[in-house]
C-alpha cells in the first residue's frame, strides 16, 4: 500500500515537471517569429505531412522535397499518403476526442477549402498565426493573389501556408475535336452536337463541385451574391437558372448522365480512351504532364473560358497538437522557396502554377522560373484569363445538396 | 496453458469490435462530444431514411449480397460434381488457385478495363468487326442494377469457395460416396450432388457465410464497378464519413447501423433459401429420378468456369500490359510502344511497402495460427464440441462491416496510446485474420477422425506426441491454407492498416489504393501485381509443402483415386 502511494506521488511529481517542460517546450514552438530558434528545433525532427499520395509525380516532388529539407536543415520528412483530406480531419478529431492535445500524428496537411474551413472552425489547427512569419513569405504574391489569404471565402488568418495555384482550364485533343465552347451556354450547344462527349466528375467530388461553381458562377444574374453567404433570397435566382442548365445538359452527358466519373483523373483516363472529347482540371500543367507521361496524345491542348474560370490556392496546414512543429515550419517554409516553386512549375515535375511574385525575386531565383519549359498542352499566364473567386462554402452545401436531389438518385 | 487459448482468442477478436461498436453506436444515437454531440437523440436515423436513394442502396446491397454468392456456389458446386477427378479439374485448380490471391480492388480494376465500352474486349473487335471508332456509350461497368458488381464479386469469389471447398473434400470421403451413388445408377453430376453435397455443404457454409457478409458490405469493388447514381450502402457510409461536413459523421454511424441489419437480413434470407433448397433436394431424392442426362450440364458448367477464370486472367495480363504500357488510345489492342519507365519509376518506392506487408502479414498470421491451433486442440481434449454460442462469436468480425466499427477502434488505440505501433497494427489485422483462420481451419479439424487419436492413446501415446507426430502432420494441408489465407487476409487490410496505422505503415495495398484514386491504369498495374504476388507466394507455399513432404504418402494427397 506505502509503496504503491509513494509510487503515485512519484509519478505525479515526474507528471507536472515533463508538463512545465512540454509548456516551455510548445511557447517557443508556436510561433516561427525567431527562425534561428526554429531551425535549431527542427534539426533532427521527424516531419509527417500528410498529402493526397493518388499522383505519382505529386509523390516524386514530395519525395524531393523530403532529400531537400533533410540536407538543408536536417528535418526528416515523411510523406503520409492520403487518398482523401478528409480522413486526416477524421484522425485530428479522434485524437482531440481522446484527449490527445499533445505528440498528435499529424505534423502538416495539404488542405484548402472546405476541409481547411472545418478544422479551422473546430480549433483542429495551430490557434495563432504563423505562416507570414515564414522568410520566404515575403516572396508570396500576396497582393496579386488574393486567394493566397482567401481560401474560398475563409480568412487563412495566417493558420495555413500557401503552397501552390490552381485555375480550372480545360483540355481536348486538337487532332479530333475542332470547335471549341468558350462559356458555359456555348458548352450547352456543343454537347448538343456532340452527345455523350462531355462529362463532369459526381458531385461532390472536387473537381466535379467545381464545374457546378463555375456554370453558377456564369448564369447567376448576380455573381458577386456568390461571395456571401447564402440566403434564402440571393439562393433561389442562382440555383434556377444552374438548374435550368444541367436539365439540359444532363441528358447530353457521357452515359445520359445516369453515371458520373469519379474524379478528375477519371476525366484524364476518359479523354484518353476517346469516351470523352472535353475534359478539365484544377492543375493547369497536368495535361502537358500527362503526354510526358504517355498518358495523352501529344495534340492535346488547353483553352479557358472567354468570361475567366474559377481558380483557387492550396496551402498546408499544422494541426494544433502537432508533434513537430518547428520541423513543420521548417518544410512549410521550404515549400515557398523559390527553388521548391521552380521546380513544381516544371510540368515534367508537376507543372503546378507558383505562388511567387517573380518580380520580387532576385536575378537568379527569377532565372530559375525563365527557364521552364511550360509544354504544348499549358496555357501560358497571360492566357489563363479572369480568375473567379470562388464562391462562399455556405452555396456549394446547398448546391450539392439539391444536385443529389435532382440527379444523384435515378 | 492450453485452457486459456479460447478466452485469449475471443479478447483478441471480440474486445476490439465492442469497443469499436460502441465507439460507432454512440454517435448514431447522437452522442460524440468531439464534434458536439451532447444528447441522445434519434434524429440521426430520421435524416437516414430521408435519404434519398436510401431504398435503392439498400436493395443494392442486399442483392449483391445474395446473388453473388449464389452464383459462385451453384459454379462451385457444378464444377465439382460435374468435372472432379479429371484432367480439366486438375487444370482448372491449377489456374485457380493463384487467382483466389489476387486482391479483389486488383480483379476489379482488371474486370472494369476489360469489360468497359472502351476496355479491352471492345479494342478486340474494333474497329474492323464492330466499326467503332469511338467507344459505345453503354453504361457497364457501374449499371444501375449493379450486374457488373455483381459479376465481378462473383467471379472473385468463386476461387474463394472453390479453395475452401477444396480443402474440405478429403474430410467427407467424397469419391467413394459418389462412386457408390453412381453404382446405384445417378448420373456423374446427380451423385455428387445427392451423395457428397449434403455433407459437404455443411463444411463450407461458414465461408459462404462470410462471402454473403463481405459482398453485401464491399467497398472497394463497388466503387470501381458499382452502380453510382445511388451506390450500393456501403461506398454510400464510407463517403459520409469521409465528407469534410463533419456532422454528417453522425449520419454516417447510423448507416453503419444500417449496414449491419442488412447484412444480418442478407445471412436470414439466405437461411430460409437454404431450407427451401433442402425441401427441394429431399423431394428430388425421394422421386428416385437417376438425372442420367447430364452432359450438357457439364459442359455449361465447363464453360462457365472457364469464361470466370479466363475473364480474371485478361484482366490480369490487361493490368500487366498497362504496366508496360506507352502511349495507348482506343481502339488499339495494344500500347504504340512498351515502355519500363513506370516500372523503373516505382521499384524504389517498393521496398519499403512490401517488407511492412510482409512482415505484418506473416506475424499476423503465425499469431494466429498458434492460437487457432491451441483453441482447437483445447477443445478436442475437452472432449466437446464448441456451441452454436461460440460459432456465433466466430462470425462476428466477419459480418459486422469494417466500416462499423474501425472508427471506434481508433480511438480506443489512442486512449491506450498505441496508435501508429506495430502491435496495435498488429491487433487490428488479427481482428480480421483470426476468424480466417479459424474458419479454415476449424472444419477439417474437428472432422478429423478420431479414431487415430484413440489407437495413439491405446498404444501409450501422449496427447502432445499425439498432436505433433500425428495431428500436426496429417492435418498439414489445411494448416498452411488456413497460414496462407490468413496471410492473404492481413495483405488486403486497407482501412484498419490506413486507420489504426494512421497511415504510417506503408503496405502495398495501402499504396494501392492512395494510387488508385489518380486512375492511373499503368501504376494501378504495377501495383496490383505486387499485392497479387504477396498472397500468391503463400499459398504457393501452402500447396507446395505438403505435396512436397507427402510425396510418398498417396493416401495424404488431396484428390487420390
Amino acid at each position: 500500500m506505502l509503496a504503491s502511494l509513494s509510487g503515485l506521488t512519484v509519478s505525479a511529481f515526474l507528471m507536472v515537471t515533463s508538463s512545465a517542460v512540454l509548456a516551455d517546450g510548445h511557447a517557443e514552438l508556436t510561433s516561427a517569429k525567431d527562425w534561428a530558434k526554429v531551425t535549431k528545433a527542427a534539426k533532427g525532427q521527424t516531419v509527417y505531412w500528410h498529402a493526397w499520395g493518388g499522383g505519382d509525380r505529386i509523390n516524386d516532388y514530395i519525395a524531393w522535397i523530403g532529400k531537400q529539407v533533410q540536407g538543408q536543415y536536417g528535418v526528416t520528412l515523411k510523406h503520409v499518403k492520403v487518398s482523401d483530406t478528409a480522413n486526416v480531419v477524421s484522425q485530428v478529431i479522434a485524437e482531440k476526442a481522446a484527449g490527445k492535445d499533445k505528440g498528435g500524428s499529424v505534423d502538416l496537411v495539404w488542405i484548402n477549402g472546405e476541409n481547411f474551413a472545418s478544422m479551422k472552425q473546430k480549433g483542429l489547427l495551430m490557434p495563432k498565426s504563423w505562416a507570414p512569419d515564414l522568410p520566404n513569405y515575403q516572396y508570396a504574391d500576396i497582393k496579386g493573389k488574393p486567394t493566397l489569404t482567401t481560401d474560398f471565402t475563409v480568412p487563412t488568418d495566417g493558420l495555413e501556408s500557401p503552397w501552390g495555384m490552381a485555375q480550372l482550364s480545360f483540355y481536348y485533343d486538337s487532332a479530333v475535336t475542332k470547335d471549341l465552347p468558350k462559356s458555359a451556354a456555348e458548352l450547352l450547344d456543343w454537347a448538343k452536337k456532340n452527345p455523350g462527349r462531355f462529362a463532369y466528375p459526381k458531385p461532390p467530388d472536387f473537381i466535379g463541385s467545381t464545374f457546378l461553381k463555375q456554370i453558377a458562377l456564369e448564369l447567376a444574374p448576380n455573381a458577386a451574391d456568390l461571395s456571401k453567404p447564402v440566403s434564402e433570397e440571393s439562393y433561389k435566382p442562382v440555383a434556377d437558372k444552374l438548374f435550368a442548365y444541367l436539365d439540359e445538359l444532363n441528358p447530353l452527358l457521357w452515359r445520359k448522365g445516369k453515371a458520373f466519373p469519379k474524379n478528375v483523373t477519371s476525366l484524364k483516363t476518359m479523354l484518353a480512351d476517346s469516351e470523352i472529347e472535353i475534359a478539365f482540371t484544377f492543375n493547369p500543367g497536368s495535361a502537358s504532364s500527362a503526354i510526358a507521361n504517355n498518358e495523352l496524345p501529344d495534340s492535346v491542348r488547353s483553352f479557358v473560358f472567354d468570361k475567366g474560370t474559377i481558380g483557387n490556392s492550396h496551402f498546408v496546414a499544422i494541426p494544433y497538437n502537432a508533434n513537430a512543429k518547428a520541423g513543420a515550419f521548417v518544410v512549410a517554409n521550404f515549400l515557398m522557396s523559390p527553388q521548391a516553386q521552380a521546380r513544381k512549375q516544371d510540368p515534367n515535375v508537376w507543372g503546378d502554377p507558383t505562388i511567387l511574385n517573380l518580380a520580387s525575386l532576385n536575378a537568379k531565383d527569377k532565372a530559375l522560373f525563365e527557364a521552364l519549359d511550360l509544354g504544348v498542352a499549358t496555357l501560358k499566364p497571360e492566357d489563363f484569363g479572369q480568375a473567379l473567386p470562388e464562391p462562399h462554402a455556405s452555396w456549394m452545401e446547398r448546391i450539392e445538396k439539391d444536385w443529389t436531389k435532382r440527379y444523384g438518385v435515378q | 496453458m492450453l485452457h486459456f487459448a479460447p478466452i485469449l482468442a475471443i479478447a483478441l477478436m471480440l474486445g476490439p469490435i465492442l469497443f469499436g461498436l460502441a465507439g460507432s453506436l454512440a454517435p448514431a444515437f447522437g452522442y460524440l462530444p468531439a464534434l458536439g454531440g451532447q444528447d441522445v437523440t434519434l434524429e440521426h436515423f430520421s435524416r437516414l431514411v430521408q435519404i434519398p436513394g436510401l431504398t435503392q442502396s439498400i436493395w443494392l446491397s442486399l442483392s449483391s449480397g445474395l446473388i453473388t454468392t449464389l452464383l459462385s456456389l451453384i459454379l462451385v458446386v457444378m464444377l465439382i460434381s460435374a468435372w472432379s477427378g479429371t484432367r480439366f479439374f486438375a487444370m482448372v485448380q491449377v489456374l485457380i488457385s493463384p487467382l483466389l490471391s489476387i486482391p479483389h480492388a486488383a480483379t476489379a480494376f482488371g474486370l472494369a478495363f476489360l469489360l468497359a465500352p472502351s476496355g479491352w474486349l471492345v479494342r478486340f473487335v474494333s474497329p474492323h468487326l464492330s466499326g467503332w471508332t469511338r467507344p459505345p456509350d453503354w453504361l457497364f461497368p457501374n449499371d444501375p442494377q449493379g450486374l457488373a458488381l455483381i459479376a465481378g464479386l462473383a467471379t472473385k469469389e468463386l476461387p474463394f469457395l472453390l479453395l475452401v471447398t477444396l480443402a474440405a473434400l478429403p474430410q467427407v470421403d467424397a469419391l467413394r460416396n459418389a462412386r457408390v451413388a453412381q453404382t446405384l445408377g445417378y448420373g456423374p453430376m446427380a451423385s455428387w450432388i445427392f451423395a457428397v453435397w449434403p455433407r459437404l455443404y455443411r463444411q463450407i457454409r461458414l465461408p459462404i457465410f462470410a462471402v454473403i457478409a463481405y459482398a453485401s458490405s464491399v467497398v472497394d469493388v463497388a466503387l470501381i464497378l458499382g452502380p453510382t447514381n445511388p451506390p450500393t450502402l456501403a461506398v454510400q457510409l464510407v463517403r459520409w464519413m469521409s465528407d469534410p461536413d463533419l456532422q454528417l459523421r453522425f449520419l454516417a454511424s447510423a448507416g453503419a447501423m444500417l449496414q449491419l441489419c442488412v447484412t444480418l437480413c442478407a445471412l436470414g434470407l439466405w437461411w430460409l433459401g437454404e431450407k427451401l433448397v433442402a425441401f427441394v433436394f429431399i423431394l428430388s431424392v425421394g422421386s428416385g429420378r437417376r438425372f442420367k442426362k447430364d452432359i450438357l450440364w457439364r459442359w455449361i458448367s465447363a464453360g462457365l468456369v472457364l469464361a470466370v477464370i479466363l475473364s480474371l486472367l485478361l484482366g490480369l495480363i490487361g493490368l500487366l500490359v498497362w504496366s508496360f504500357a506507352g502511349f495507348w488510345r482506343f481502339p488499339e489492342s495494344l500500347p504504340q510502344a512498351f515502355t519500363l519507365k513506370s516500372w523503373i519509376k516505382q521499384i524504389p518506392m517498393l521496398a519499403d511497402p512490401l517488407l511492412n506487408s510482409i512482415g505484418i502479414g506473416v506475424l499476423a498470421a503465425l499469431i494466429a495460427l498458434v492460437i487457432t491451433t491451441l483453441c482447437l486442440e483445447q477443445e478436442t481434449r475437452a472432449g466437446h464440441k464448441a456451441g452454436r454460442g461460440a460459432l456465433t462469436l466466430l462470425y462476428i468480425p466477419l459480418i459486422i462491416p469494417q466500416v462499423a466499427f474501425l472508427f471506434g477502434l481508433q480511438l480506443l488505440f489512442l486512449l491506450l496510446g498505441w496508435e501508429h505501433s506495430a502491435f496495435g497494427l498488429l491487433l487490428a489485422h488479427l481482428v480480421f485474420v483470426l476468424p480466417y483462420v479459424f474458419l479454415s481451419l476449424g472444419d477439417p479439424w474437428r472432422h478429423f477422425d478420431p479414431r487415430y487419436g484413440q489407437v495413439a492413446a491405446s498404444l501409450g501415446g501422449t496427447p502432445w506426441a499425439f498432436f505433433f507426430h500425428i495431428r500436426l502432420p496429417l492435418l498439414l494441408r489445411p494448416i498452411m491454407t488456413a497460414a496462407a489465407v490468413g496471410f492473404a487476409v492481413s495483405i488486403g487490410q486497407y482501412l484498419a492498416t490506413i486507420l489504426i496505422g494512421g497511415g504510417r505503415w506503408e503496405t502495398i495495398t495501402t499504396e494501392a489504393v492512395a494510387l488508385s484514386s489518380g486512375g492511373n491504369r499503368r501504376i494501378i498495374g504495377i501495383y496490383a501485381i505486387m499485392q497479387m504476388l504477396l498472397p500468391f507466394l503463400g499459398f504457393a507455399l501452402a500447396m507446395a509443402l505438403p505435396a512436397f513432404l507427402h510425396r510418398h504418402r498417396r493416401d495424404m494427397r488431396p484428390n487420390t483415386h
